[in-house]
């Protein structure tokens, strides 16, 4: 496959980037997006000019490093994956594939494609932890769970936090993130201790951060590699205004 | 209004959505009473406006209806550049997902239909109100203010009748996204109720738009 790239170039997080064209030719259609992009790499590497930076670690759809917006999708064209799992036949021989950074102004670039998503870590010190006993391991079947709560709270617990929901949502909201780190824990007896202070103290950080407010438009849901439901944002707002009205006030 | 500002992003979208649900209401009984317009006398549309302007329950009503617009529309502007902040850099490919069209014009079909109430509040609300300049007319000995022979007149006028129509069928398009999205800002989101609330959504869109456009069609072609 020949193709051409369009890669937003940014030395830096104060300076001013723009889009550079690059040709890549002999592009296996097996290959996935990120071994396309190392062998763009090296080209720039042999060159003498600066490879493209971008954000990569196990590049398997477990870690949530990967990033970049590909032809106007995060992850680019498939259905719930990372952009480590997408693969170059994909596209079709001749194309112009545009890759810009995730843009939000809570996620600021670094270099080129890298943002920095630690507004995420906030959002989840804020708040994301449980306490525990101190003591003798406890016995693994002690707690009764139901089935379905434990499934729901396994499937917000897939979120990988890579910010996919930002970069696809009109409003650069985080609550489809958010309402999957309140969900996998409000589902479960362990986090109750801290349930009401916690969706309150993850939704402030939030909204401190600078994140836009969520217009119910679902590209969040459409987009996220690993699939999490808007139906956990409903979660997060019964949470959020049970704890408003019920909860002791400090 | 200060509070407004430091009140969570959750809140905020709780009020709005809730005034907007509580302005639907109101809809459908502006639109009941407005269809009584088209019955072959106009008293007793006549005699429904008198009542709806002057009953004291409905006094105390109309103060909550204000209330709930001026709520709607300021935490919506709110709202709305909250979100256009949050992303100071734009995409250059726009986002590609088809997810739910109409959401994405919310604002847009919002100012317009804020120009429509601006005009139609001139037309009709403060001019029985406030203005005078309508005419009277007696039923059954009392005095009404003759509105019905108001809205026959604007509507003989095409230029009234295309505004009108368009103004309802871009309510439409707000409404199609607002109602059910309302419920899921609200926290109400159900395997089992959310589709019938999507259906209905539509259905109310449509009754409304429907209801409200049929009004100057029948005059303006009878
Ligand atoms: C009769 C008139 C109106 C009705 C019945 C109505 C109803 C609604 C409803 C039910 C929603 C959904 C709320 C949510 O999802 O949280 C909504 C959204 C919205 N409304 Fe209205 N609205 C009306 C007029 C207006 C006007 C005049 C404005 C502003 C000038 C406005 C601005 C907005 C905005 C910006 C949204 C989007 C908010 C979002 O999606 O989160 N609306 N409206
Ligand atoms: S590199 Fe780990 S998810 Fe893509």
């Amino acid at each position: 496959m020949n193709l051409t790239l369009k890669i937003w170039r940014q030395p830096g997080p104060d300076e001013k980037g723009q889009f550079v064209n690059y040709p890549v030719s002999d592009v296996s259609p097996d290959s996935s997006f990120l071994e396309m992009m190392d062998v763009l790499n090296e080209q720039l590497v042999e060159k003498g000019d600066e490879p493209v930076a971008f954000d990569h670690d196990c590049r398997e759809g477990i870690c949530g490093m990967c990033s970049m917006y590909i032809n106007g999708r995060p992850h680019g064209p498939d259905d719930a994956i990372t952009t480590c799992q997408l693969h170059m036949r994909k596209f079709k021989d001749g194309e112009t594939i545009t890759i810009e950074p995730w843009r939000a102004k809570p996620f600021p670039v670094i270099k080129d494609l890298i943002v920095d998503r630690s507004s995420f870590d906030e959002i989840i010190q804020a708040g994301g932890f449980v306490s525990v006993d101190t003591g003798g391991v406890p016995d693994a079947n002690a707690i009764p769970i139901p089935k379905i709560d434990a499934d729901l709270a396994m499937d917000a617990a897939a979120c990988i936090g890579c910010g996919a929901c930002v970069a696809a949502c009109k409003n650069a909201s985080a609550m489809l993130f958010v309402s999957a780190k309140v969900s996998q824990f409000a589902l479960l007896p362990q986090g109750k201790v801290e349930a009401k202070r916690r969706v309150q103290k993850m939704v402030a950080k939030m909204d401190e951060l600078g994140f836009g407010n969520c217009t119910n438009t679902y590209a969040c849901e459409a987009e996220c590699p690993k699939e999490i439901k808007v139906t956990n944002i409903a979660r997060m707002n019964r949470e959020f205004f049970a704890a408003k009205v019920c909860a002791p006030s400090e | 209004m200060g509070k407004s500002f430091t009140q969570s992003s959750l809140t905020k979208k709780f009020v709005m959505a809730f005034a907007g649900l509580f302005l639907i209401t109101f809809l459908f009984v502006h639109m009941g009473i407005n269809l009584l317009v088209l019955l072959p006398s106009t008293d007793a549309f006549n005699i429904a406006a008198h009542f709806m302007g002057t009953n004291i329950l409905i006094k105390v009503f109309e103060v909550v209806l204000f209330g709930g617009f001026f709520i709607h529309i300021i935490y919506g502007l709110i709202l709305q550049v909250q979100n256009w902040m949050a992303r100071p850099n734009r995409y250059k490919v726009e986002g590609w997902s088809h997810t739910s069209p109409f959401s994405k014009f919310m604002i847009h079909t919002a100012v317009i239909i804020f120009i429509f109430l601006v005009i139609h509040m001139a037309d009709f609300y403060f001019k029985a109100k406030f203005f005078g300049g309508v005419d009277e007319v007696m039923i059954d000995g009392k005095p009404y203010h003759d509105l019905g022979a108001l809205v026959l007149a604007k509507f003989q006028m095409i230029g009234f009748v295309i505004g009108y129509i368009v103004a309802f069928i871009i309510l439409g398009f707000h409404l199609h996204h607002g109602f059910q999205s309302g419920f899921q800002s609200l926290g109400l989101n159900h395997s089992k109720y959310t589709p019938l609330i999507k259906s209905l959504s539509t259905l109310v869109s449509i009754v409304l738009a429907v209801g409200f456009s049929i009004i100057p069609l029948v005059i303006y072609f009878s």
